[in-house]
């Protein structure tokens, strides 16, 4: 399944990091960040619910990128 | 400016006062700290608290750390104005970094402008407008003029102009009357028009471009790429190498040299090192280049679904073609009337009315070309003679319309054709007529639009087809194509570019491109491939890489060079903002760069790579 959020990051290297950290979420196939259209797409592992998972995923890009934001 | 940003800009401006105030203040001592320390606060509380927040969550080297630790590290050295302006600049840069990203950003969008907002719908005789998502299949929308067509449909009452230009980059106008179809997106320029939707608006063709211009981005280019990994390497280097320059060198000193270790200066260079650090110039102007290439792209009608086939398109050298509907009308059309022994219109009537009974497509091209309506009750005695022809009686004449081998038989000395094509002969109560010349012609610009390709370094250009080879190869000479492949099967157009490909250096890519219409496979193995007139259709605008709007095919070379302008603004700023921090930090640590410059090599060289990038959405002139 395949997902697109809205997103609010401020610099360019800030949305290079929430795409590496989405990325290792488990449930996360792949996660691309597009800075540009402040839009993340999220393709989800076989069987998993966005619900569990973004959460997480916002957790983590939190962490590492602290200004951001994900809309789910 | 956004909440956020006028409050940036608030603290900047009060900074930047109490800066000067204080250069005049004759104060020294730890006074002179505590009053450098109230801009200093002003202008840096959120970078040293997300720096502290960041060393918490064991993110070390951001760019709030690399700042906090330069103008700690300065001030403690006791160069207060200098850590103090340090953060004033580094401010200065983000703040126009999300002024300019943000400007940028919606310029881009306004260029794509062409979601509608609303519907209007008839309700008790009232216009209502509604949201276009909420409009089912079948319902009657009326488009006043000025409007956008909101969703597409046939229209049914109406008629008048439609500006395409948002859509195909075409400036003229088209004309609309009842009966046609019509795609969201136009814009109605002159008469009121009624229109039945055909499609919900999600499955509009102005939704599906949206889409497509939208997520364009999100692939990305392997300089993109190279960025991204560059910039995770690049800042954790620049860290270690100023943790070095502050030790290593004063312990020599002290060592070996037997000199005094002057902390101070190193530490003071170290410092200048981790301003020098932030990747920040480089890692937005690259997706900002490629997203101002892809918009202005989309303004000429030519919508790339992806910075990565911005790249490919760059490196083009080969250019595959289909021929019908690409390089030519794709409609038979009579070219002709030769050897004519009377009128040429009598002569087309004749053959018309003759072939009226039939729907083949050159009996359509015959009463296109007559144009007139044709009364039927004129015909009789309508017989068919299976691939050769027809003959009938019009008003009681016999007419025989059809190839050689009918004109042979019914006795008829016919005259041969020069031209290539399909010849219709026509005898008139046994007498030879004539014939007609029927061919799909050749598109007005397509002759320029090889040579065009040629001219932008093109090395090759080769035509597929499944016509005849003399069709094939009069088309070819035409228009400058030197290679040709005859009589192909869809199968056989696949294995043909899958051998050019083979055949071809890693660096020379292949473009095809086809009317999108049976050659999706093709479509698919070429490095880049291009659906053209994709106006409307679903199947090709999936299929391609690369969709021109409308049928031009000049807009190809048009799309490589917007590619090339792109690359050559993407390199532009790779180098320039890599050399001038590389030289930055050469200078830094043989002392000679100080903070300032430092300060430079960080925001100047993003305002400016920023700038540089915004050219790419200029391409109107190519």
């Amino acid at each position: 399944m395949k997902k697109t959020y809205k997103i609010e990051v401020d610099c360019a290297n800030c949305a290079n990091k929430m795409e590496l950290a989405a990325n290792q979420i488990e449930g996360v196939k792949t996660a691309t960040v597009n800075f540009m259209a402040q839009k993340m797409i999220v393709e989800f592992e076989d069987g998993r619910e966005p619900k569990e998972v973004m959460p997480q995923v916002l957790k983590k890009c939190q962490i590492v990128a602290m200004d951001c934001e994900i809309f789910f | 400016m956004t909440k956020k940003q006028k409050k940036a800009l608030k603290r900047i401006l009060i900074s930047a006062v109490l800066m000067v105030v204080l250069a005049f203040l004759p104060v020294e001592g730890w006074l002179k700290f505590v009053f450098y320390m109230i801009p200093y606060l002003i202008i840096g509380n959120d970078i040293l608290l997300r720096a502290w927040k960041g060393i918490l969550n064991k993110q070390v080297f951001d760019e709030n750390f690399l700042m906090a630790i330069a103008t700690v590290g300065a001030i403690v050295l006791g160069d207060y104005k200098e850590g103090v302006a340090v953060m004033l600049f580094y401010q200065v840069g983000e703040l126009f970094q999300s002024y300019a990203v943000g400007k940028s950003r919606r310029n881009i969008s306004e260029l794509m402008d062409i979601r509608p907002d609303y519907a209007n719908v008839e309700v008790d005789g009232e216009l209502e407008q509604v949201d276009p998502d909420e409009v089912e299949i079948g319902t009657i929308i009326v488009v006043q003029p000025g409007e956008k067509v909101p969703i597409d449909g046939i229209i049914v009452e109406g008629k008048s102009t439609l500006n395409t230009s948002a859509l195909t980059g075409e400036s003229v106008p088209r004309d609309a009357v009842a009966g046609d179809e019509i795609i969201s997106g136009c814009i109605n320029m002159t008469g009121l028009l009624k229109i039945r939707t055909t499609r919900e608006f999600g499955e509009s063709t102005v939704s599906k471009i949206l889409e497509l211009v939208e997520n364009a981005t999100s692939k990305k280019s392997k300089s993109e790429n190279f960025i991204s990994k560059f910039a995770r390497y690049y800042t954790p280097a620049v860290c270690y190498g100023a943790l070095a320059l502050a030790v290593i060198p004063p312990i020599v000193r002290m060592i070996f040299l037997g000199l005094a270790p002057g902390w101070g200066d190193w530490i003071y260079r170290a410092l200048t090192f981790l301003v020098i650090s932030c990747p920040c110039a480089l890692v937005v102007s690259v997706p900002l280049s490629f997203f101002a290439g892809i918009g202005g792209a989309s303004s000429q009608g030519i919508l790339i679904k992806g910075a990565n086939y911005l790249e490919t398109l760059a490196q083009v050298k080969y250019v595959v073609f289909d021929k019908t509907g690409t390089l030519t009308q794709g409609n038979f059309e009579v070219n002709g009337v030769h050897h004519s022994t009377m009128d040429e219109e009598k002569i087309l009537e004749y053959a018309a009315l003759a072939e009226c009974y039939s729907s083949h497509p050159i009996s359509l091209s015959l009463q296109k070309a007559y144009g007139k309506s044709l009364d039927k009750t004129r015909v009789t005695e309508v017989e068919e003679v299976s691939g050769n022809g027809v003959i009938a009686k019009v008003d009681g004449i016999c007419v025989a319309v059809g190839n050689a081998k009918l004109m042979k038989k019914i006795g008829a000395e016919y005259v041969e054709c020069s031209h290539v094509g399909t010849v219709v002969h026509i005898a008139v109560d046994g007498v030879y007529a004539g014939h007609v010349l029927i061919a799909d012609a050749i598109k007005e610009n397509a002759k320029e639009a090889i040579s065009g390709l040629y001219k932008c370094g093109v090395s090759k250009t080769v035509m597929l087809t499944g016509d005849a080879k003399k069709v094939a190869e009069y088309v070819a000479a035409e228009l400058g194509i030197k290679e040709v492949h005859v009589e192909l099967l869809p199968t056989d157009k696949v294995s043909i570019v899958e051998n050019l490909i083979q055949k071809k250096a890693e660096k020379e890519k292949l473009v095809f491109a086809g009317d999108g219409i049976n050659d999706a496979p093709v479509l698919a193995i070429a490095d880049v491939g291009i659906a053209m007139g994709a106006l409307g259709s679903d199947a090709a605008i999936e299929a391609a890489d690369v969709v021109l709007m409308d049928d031009d095919p000049a807009k190809i070379a048009k799309a490589i060079k917007i590619a090339r302008k792109c690359m050559r603004i993407v390199y532009e700023n790779i180098y320039f903002a890599m050399g001038i921090k590389l030289i930055c930090l050469v200078l830094g640590a043989v002392g000679i760069a100080n903070m300032w410059l430092a300060i430079f090599a960080d925001v100047g060289v993003m305002v400016l790579a920023v700038l540089n990038a915004t050219r790419a959405l200029f391409v109107k002139n190519l």
